[in-house]
């Protein structure tokens, strides 16, 4: 996802040359391909996240347009209130960009997994939040992102995740991406857990059940006709998403809450603790409840129960 | 009148306006605002390119007020300046007016909302780098508190700024050696402040910020093209002006009584 949002950040530089790369001594081997083609736009602003978030501010206000690059949490929590009170408050375009959200660093512990940033993000006035499925995705948030007149926060896989839609994507702020039409279950999966979800939606068909899926990147705005027309014509709603409380399953039940459909709803997201284990990045999600196992289960629980 | 004498009697006015708005809203921090009084009198009518008929003239020059506890004199110079109407200084802290207690880009004139500490610094360091990349002509003054320097983001773009070259930028210091809790040095001191600004590769500047003459002459003679930031460390005093204020830690909280904002007026020269 890293190459594909640079390929496409690099494309964009090219026409519009408001852009800017701001990064936060990270993104060796990868960001080169923009500082070598765009030198007077780029900066590493070295190891300072709130300065990083500071310094794009300033450069938004002076007309540019800002994508702020680390990993994980870095340019998120680190930098927290610059982005509240520098970039929102004064709806700024600075775009910020964290590569490998979730659990994708993986064996590197707690400190490098990102799974509150959506709940976070998603709170702050003006910003747009996306987590982008596939690297297909990622290209088309990519350009809506540097479109965009405001702040935003793209949350990206690491590397070689592979490409799920078979084909371009219509990637609209607040608007779900289809992929399965279905009567009887509507999963919604944001970010990474798109391939999850398609498996498990295979499995489902498999089990005789009628499976809708779609993909939600946008987070903030969130695509409400989308979550209440599901309500209205599934028996169940499940969320899938590598992140804890606050993600995805909170933005959906709070629109269905409030809807006054009694459709049931179940989240499968990751368990609110702290791993104290090693593991690859599935292994470490299967470990806090977030698998294709796990989604088939919450299901069937539900409309098969034994 | 002289010049100095002109910016000097600015600056009066400047604190009585703060007073009386501080006054009226019930609101804090005037000791503040007080030691600033003649920075912003020599900034806003002497030294800084802006055009109050045209807020945002591309080649203005820059002030970001980092120590947003300040705004309601900050919000005197703009309407004085003419930014906005005069009349509109009573407004500040009332239900529903923009003169919101820290400063806020709602307000003509101001570039940037402040209030937590520490946020200026770095977006002044983003302005200054984008106009110098961009050959664009202007500076970017940021006035900063001494206490906020105990935040590390402060110290993240002091170290950035020489190293891109920011000649365009002028960090000021209200080092009126007063922060929220008590007195600087027993807090966290900042001493030596003008050796960790010099290592940290600036050009370092040090006057006594509430005497005008001795604002004016290093203003005036401060480089425009110069290849690195300069910062001024401005020895004031907090309250300044007001006899029963100057050095008084509880002025940082304080709003004057009615009889207290008497005899503060009196005493700047100003009747009710």
């Amino acid at each position: 996802m890293r190459t594909a949002f640079i390929d496409e950040l690099c494309k964009l530089a090219e026409n519009d040359p408001s852009i800017w790369l701001v990064c936060g001594d990270l993104g060796y081997s990868v960001l080169e391909q923009f500082s070598d083609r765009f030198p007077d736009r780029y900066l590493n602003a070295g190891v300072a996240e709130q300065n990083m978030t500071g310094i794009a501010a300033g450069l938004a206000l002076e007309g540019k347009t800002v994508f702020t690059y680390s990993i994980a949490n870095f340019p998120v929590m680190r930098c927290l209130e610059q982005i509240r009170n520098d970039v929102c408050c004064h709806n700024l375009k600075v775009k910020i960009v964290s590569i490998g959200g979730g659990l994708a660093y993986g064996s590197h512990g707690y400190s490098h997994h990102g799974v509150e940033d959506l709940g976070v993000m998603r709170c702050l006035p003006n910003m747009k939040v996306v987590a982008p499925g596939d690297p297909i995705e990622a290209r088309a948030a990519v350009r809506a992102m540097a479109a965009d007149i405001g702040p935003g926060y793209l949350r990206l896989g690491k590397a070689g995740e592979k490409i799920l839609h078979s084909g371009p994507v219509e990637f609209e702020f607040g608007r779900a991406i289809p992929v399965l039409k279905g009567s009887q279950v509507m999963i919604f999966s944001t970010g990474g857990t798109l391939g999850i979800a398609l498996d498990a939606a295979g499995d489902l068909q498999a089990a005789g059940l009628s499976v809708a899926m779609s993909s939600m990147p946008s987070l903030a705005p969130i695509d409400r006709d989308a979550i209440l027309d599901a309500a209205r014509t599934v028996e169940l709603v499940v969320t899938v998403e590598e992140h804890g409380p606050g993600g995805l399953g909170s933005a959906v039940a709070e629109v269905m809450a409030e809807s006054g459909l009694s459709t049931r709803l179940r989240m499968v997201r990751l368990r609110h603790e702290i791993l104290k284990i090693a593991g690859t990045q599935d292994f470490l999600r299967a470990s806090l409840g977030v698998s294709r196992e796990h989604l088939v289960n919450s299901v069937l629980s539900v409309l098969r129960p034994t | 009148m002289t010049e100095i004498e002109r910016l000097q009697s600015v600056a009066q006015s400047l604190r009585a306006h703060a007073v009386r708005m501080v006054h009226k809203a019930r609101a804090s921090h005037l000791g503040s605002c007080l030691s600033m009084a003649d920075i912003l009198a020599c900034l806003y009518w002497q030294v800084m390119k802006i055009d109050p008929a045209n807020p945002a003239l591309p080649d203005r020059d820059r002030f970001i007020l980092s120590k947003g506890h300040g705004a309601a004199i900050l919000y005197a110079a703009l309407a004085e300046r003419g930014f906005f109407p005069v009349e509109e200084l009573d407004s500040y802290c009332q239900n529903g007016a923009r003169l919101q207690g820290h400063a806020t880009t709602c307000v003509p004139g101001v570039e940037l909302s402040s209030g937590s500490l520490g946020h200026g610094l770095p977006v002044g360091c983003g302005i200054a780098l984008a106009r110098k990349r961009s050959g664009l002509p202007g500076r970017t003054f940021v006035l900063l508190s001494d206490g906020e320097l105990d935040e590390g983001s402060n110290w993240e773009a002091f170290l950035f700024a020489p190293q891109h070259r920011l000649g365009n930028l002028v960090a000021i210091i209200d080092y009126n050696k007063i922060q929220s809790f008590g007195r600087t040095k027993d807090v966290l001191d900042l001493d030596p402040l003008a050796d960790k600004l010099r290592a940290f590769r600036w050009d370092v500047r040090e006057v006594d910020g509430n005497n005008m003459q001795q604002l004016c002459d290093m203003f005036n003679s401060m480089p425009v093209d110069a290849d690195c930031p300069i910062v001024v460390i401005a020895h004031t005093i907090k309250g300044k002006g007001i006899s029963f204020m100057e050095d008084q830690l509880i002025w940082h909280y304080k709003s004057p009584s009615d009889e207290q904002l008497a005899v503060a007026l009196a005493e700047l020269g100003v009747t009710a």
